[in-house]
């Protein structure tokens, strides 16, 4: 039962169709818990005693940040499981992702910018997490450039995804940079058991945030997956009837 | 030159064959081999000159300059290690022939460095001398350039074979393979950077020696890979 | 759950961090408006593509 479910996963009009309804799910629901998320970080959480407002950046950083990890993630694996099991869709899902993660790297690292210059008095410094997100964001550069160089979609689908599984290795790298080296850059104030190193005032809106970026993540991605899965099917008759 | 039954080749005599074809075709034609260590010559020449003459200056400068230079001669070089081959067809010849494309990557790669890896560590202290370096640091260099540049060429195999089908590759292998390349960058600049003054640079190329464990067991899996891709 | 501050005023302030935080709030509204902008509008030229194939397709005797 469950293996047909995944079977039809590989169909190019199956996942087109289901990504069109699913899309408005995603996007309501992502819409109502960022706003509630960001309610909450700029007007409920209580200022922090060390950063005092200018802790509220988190609400947005956080999420970018932990969008730029996730997308090269989903990244890698649809261009990993396309590469072996050549699965047209799966390549799909890894083309449409690359935008999406470039452009939230890119915030990521200015809105990092933009609460260290406050906190630590400087708008960079070349620690470990920092530099190894700044190669992240020239990763999702060089995948697209390379996908740009090929003419033909199928090549250069299969000759990104070996690019793509190939960088996986910094987003452990960008995650656990503030664990193995001493940064500058804090380490996770979001800690399952232990000591919690945050208020739950001030969790509970980050966690909605991060909630609401990752269903805003797939609400686009199944938007431009839709273009992509398009893009590379040749076949009139499903198309035919998609269009009209 | 190639066995009439090459089921009884064993990868790793396949892999030998390969790397003696490439020292040979490359001795034949030496003049290219000068290239990247006049490239080398000229990057690490330019510091001196838009930066500072001073010495104290250079010898602080000395394992960064060095190794950007080797970096990015290293890049350049990497374009040489698959273009020949693919053009006159006997890249498709290997990935055709039923041996492991892998292992044949593996010898190419690791004659490349022999190639370029190893006369750029050679080169290395004798630039790190006009930089202020003492030569007693020469032996250090050496070994931490060639250690360095031999991961090097592994990553950048796999750049090398995907941007062989595409529409001016070279900017865009650099691209690729700096991001990737840093690790190796930020560990051998500081293996060098000990060496020079002297100490203990064992902890860095412990390192070092680590990434190359992991690039030459696994770049070239990924360069067959993408040198399929770029074949069909 | 209280809100935190009295006024308008000290809101759009945020303390003296205002330089900083309101710039990240709207680069990141910016980018999420953006992508969505991006994303249909990518839709869209692949729609119109695949329309402009078959009609060439349809062409063909």
């Amino acid at each position: 039962m469950t293996w047909t479910w995944f079977h039809r996963l590989g169909s190019p009009p199956y996942v087109y169709r289901l990504a069109g309804r699913l899309t408005p799910w995603f996007a309501w629901s992502a819409a109502v818990l960022i706003l509630i998320g960001l309610y909450g970080g700029l007007v409920l959480a209580p200022p922090d005693y060390q950063q005092g407002n200018g802790f509220r950046i988190i609400y947005v950083h956080a999420p970018t940040a932990w969008l730029s990890l996730m997308v090269y993630t989903w990244m890698g694996v649809a261009a990993a499981v396309g590469l072996i099991w050549r699965i047209k869709v799966a390549h799909a899902v890894a083309a449409a992702c690359a935008p999406i993660g470039a452009s939230f790297t890119a915030v990521a690292l200015a809105t990092g910018s933009l609460f260290g210059k406050p906190m630590w008095g400087t708008w960079w410094m070349w620690t470990p997490r920092l530099t190894s997100e700044l190669l992240l964001l020239f990763l999702y550069m060089g995948y697209m450039g390379l996908r740009a160089s090929f003419d033909d979609t199928q090549r250069a689908d299969r000759a990104s995804a070996v690019l793509a599984v190939v960088g996986i290795v910094n987003v452990p790298i960008v995650h656990y940079s503030v664990v193995w080296w001493n940064d500058l850059h804090q380490a996770s104030s979001i800690t399952l058991t232990g000591k919690d190193t945050i208020a739950t005032s001030m969790l509970v809106p980050l966690l909605v945030s991060l909630l609401g970026f990752s269903l805003y993540f797939g609400a686009v991605l199944l938007v431009r997956l839709r273009a992509e899965i398009l893009r590379r099917e040749r076949a009139a008759a499903w198309i035919r009837e998609a269009l009209a | 030159m190639s066995p009439a039954a090459p089921s009884l080749t064993s990868p790793l005599l396949a892999a030998r064959l390969v790397i003696t074809r490439d020292l040979m075709l490359a001795f034949r034609r030496r003049e290219q081999l000068l290239h990247p260590l006049a490239f080398f010559v000229l990057v690490t020449a330019m510091f001196p000159l838009s930066v500072s003459a001073e010495r104290s200056v250079l010898r602080t400068l000395a394992p960064g300059v060095l190794w950007v230079a080797a970096l990015l001669a290293a890049l350049l070089a990497l374009d040489f290690l698959f273009r020949d081959d693919a053009q006159d067809g006997t890249l498709e010849q290997y990935a055709l022939s039923g041996q492991s494309l892998t292992w044949l990557l593996l010898g190419k790669t690791g004659a490349h460095w022999l190639l370029t890896g190893v006369p750029l560590s050679v080169m290395a202290p004798l630039m790190g001398y006009t930089l202020g370096v003492p030569a007693s640091a020469s032996v250090g260099i050496m070994l931490t350039v060639a250690l360095g540049s031999l991961a090097l060429s592994f990553i950048g195999s796999i750049g090398a074979a995907l941007t062989l089908g595409a529409r001016r590759g070279g900017v865009l292998l650099a691209i690729l393979i700096l991001p990737l390349a840093a690790p190796i960058l930020i560990f051998g600049s500081r293996a060098t950077e000990l060496a020079i003054r002297g100490e203990v640079y064992v902890a860095p190329m412990e390192l070092l020696g680590a990434i190359v464990v992991l690039s030459f067991t696994l770049a070239p899996l990924a360069a067959a890979a993408a040198v399929r891709i770029s074949l069909e | 759950m209280t809100i935190q501050f009295d006024t308008l005023g000290q809101f759009l302030a945020m303390g003296k961090y205002a330089a900083y935080v309101w710039p990240s709030y709207g680069l990141t509204l910016l980018v999420v408006v953006l992508n969505i902008i991006w994303a249909r509008r990518s839709v869209a030229q692949a729609k119109s593509d695949a329309r402009r194939r078959l009609a060439m397709q349809e062409e063909q005797p």
